[in-house]
């Protein structure tokens, strides 16, 4: 690949003041993630999965080390529109109807009505809600209101979609349902995909890269570049590859986390 | 029906609790005259004295309706003895009182939720303000506004909106602040201006809280208006009516203006929250 990585971290430090003193969220973290990736963080609470996440989206500000992004400063890329953001919440509006909330950010990017329109009727194809613009967010199931939220971040098509434990809050065959949708819409958009995650199953699942990492200070302890293909059917799950990788994964949790 | 039951048997309970408390407290005078007289008064003769003197200590309910569909149906509006002509006097006074304290506390609330100074140097001199009591500044108010020259309506109208402004205010404040630190972060990584989250997040999102303020503020500001015409001997509002009533003995005149003021009061929080069923139901937020 000659292609210049889409996310580059070098020995990226991220320390926060409190009143208990420093508490080291991010240390040493060297990540390249580049276009069309699928990377999944996982980790413990306080590893610093999220934090990462929002240094690269440019809510948090580094305080060590160096982060690009499409080859600018995080906050640069955020001005460019490099990302679209998912939260772990759907957050939608409830005075706006889902197509009102797809097409808040095109309101604030300034683009024409027309275009907002096109652009709403696109999303909600991609995430399976035709049809449902004009309902309100109350109205939806929740598993229908986070992929709502999804095709809010798709809707200026950024190049790199950063979600933060999205389906965190969904019982497991809704999860299940909405990994194999993001599969397809990831195949589709040929997006980079940066997701945190506290599920072993979904990391490897969805991933092409795995990032493992481990809290105290915050850091990386492994990366795994999956060899399962792109094509991924939900039993993929039960092969022995499938396993290995849950194994690994395991496994660099365990050493990067003492259990006291 | 299920709700219409309990509701009339409060109303009645309370209806005929007024009935037995005017025999007791218009007794004495009806004895009184009896003596005077060098007549005897019989239990049921003593009984119809109290509940129809013309000045009675505490007049009874039938009094009271009788004037008050004397005094707005009975009489011409323009009429000085007419209740909606002093009502109309009160309920203007009242509305641009509500007005002008809507639109000061939403400023201050908007300035409050932006700027750290307003934040800390504002929110304490709103209490301050709320402390005093209102019958102590009115009339300073009164004259210091009619000593520059302003009469009439607009300086009822200041001490209603002195009252009305603080519900807004402190209601708009929490309303505005109501969006989540996620919702803040997202209309960041829109890289959003402070215009955009104000008019696209952080009004919308005060909606409910600011209706809740108005019921509170607009019930206040009459309270204000009222009070406005107490001190200044004024000829004409409700506040006026109740304050010749009180100067001439004239309790059911009191009494009259008393319910009258209630029935205003009570119609502008339904408006009120009438608007509020509309908008909400509009913006969706309304189930």
């Amino acid at each position: 690949m000659t292609q210049a990585p889409v996310i580059e971290a070098k020995n990226l430090d991220l320390t926060f003041q409190t009143n208990d003193g420093p508490v080291h969220a991010l240390k040493g973290v060297d990540l390249t993630i580049d276009k069309g990736d699928f990377v999944s963080f996982i980790g413990p609470s306080g590893c610093g999965k999220t934090t990462f996440l929002r240094v690269i989206a440019g809510l948090e500000q580094a305080t060590g080390g160096q982060i690009t992004v499409n080859g600018m400063s995080p906050d640069a890329a955020r001005q460019a529109r490099a990302y679209g953001y998912v939260f772990q919440a759907a957050g939608l509006y409830p005075w706006r109807t889902i197509a009102g909330n797809i097409k808040l950010p095109l309101e604030i990017m300034g683009f024409s009505r027309a275009d907002q329109e096109s652009r709403v009727k696109n999303v909600l194809e991609l995430v399976d809600l035709a049809g449902f613009g004009k309902k309100f967010p109350w109205q939806l199931s929740g598993g229908m209101q986070q992929r709502a939220s999804i095709a809010r971040a798709l809707a200026f098509n950024a190049d790199i979609l950063l979600m933060d434990e999205p389906f965190g809050a969904l019982d497991e065959i809704v999860r299940d349902h909405l990994n194999e949708q993001l599969l397809a819409l990831w195949a589709r958009t040929e997006k980079t995909i940066g997701f945190v995650t506290h599920s072993i199953p979904e990391a490897v699942y969805l991933s092409t890269k795995i990032v493992v990492m481990s809290p105290r200070p915050g850091r990386i302890t492994d990366v795994i570049d999956s060899p399962l293909p792109k094509e991924r059917p939900l039993d993929i799950r039960d092969t022995p590859e499938f396993l290995e990788i849950a194994h690994r994964v395991r496994e660099g949790l365990r050493a990067g986390h003492a259990y006291d | 029906m299920r709700t219409l039951v309990p509701i009339l048997t409060v109303i009645a309970a309370i209806v005929a609790i007024w009935y037995a408390a005017a025999i007791f407290m218009n007794a004495q005078w009806a004895r009184d005259q009896a003596a005077r007289a060098g007549t005897e008064l019989s239990v049921s003769a003593l009984v119809a004295d109290t509940w129809s003197q013309d000045r009675p200590r505490l007049p009874a309910p039938h009094q009271v309706v009788a004037e008050l569909w004397d005094t707005t149906v009975g009489k011409k509006i323009t009429s000085k003895r007419s209740l909606v002509f002093h009502g109309w006097i009160t309920l203007s006074a009242t509305l641009l009182g509500f007005g002008i304290g809507t639109g000061l506390g939403i400023l201050l609330a908007v300035g409050i939720v932006h700027n750290r100074a307003m934040d800390m140097s504002v929110m304490p001199w709103a209490i301050a303000s709320q402390t005093i009591p209102i019958l102590a500044i009115a009339p300073m108010i009164i004259v210091v506004l009619n000593s520059v020259g302003v009469q009439g309506l607009l300086p009822k109208a200041f001490i209603s909106a002195y009252l009305s402004f603080f519900p807004v205010v402190v209601g708009m404040v929490k309303g505005l602040r109501s969006p989540d630190a996620m919702q803040l972060d997202l209309m960041r990584t829109y890289s959003a201006s402070a215009g955009q989250v104000f008019w696209k997040l952080r009004l919308p999102a005060s909606m409910p809280y600011l209706f809740t303020s108005l019921k509170i503020g607009v019930a206040a500001s009459l309270v204000g208006a009222i009070v406005g015409e107490l001190p200044t001997g004024a000829i004409r509002g409700l506040g006026a009516r109740m304050l010749s009533g009180s100067y001439y003995g004239q309790t059911i005149q009191i009494w009259s203006a008393l319910f009258a003021a209630a029935i205003v009061a009570a119609a502008l929080v339904g408006i009120v929250g009438l608007i509020q069923r509309v908008t909400l139901k509009r913006m969706g937020m309304a189930r």
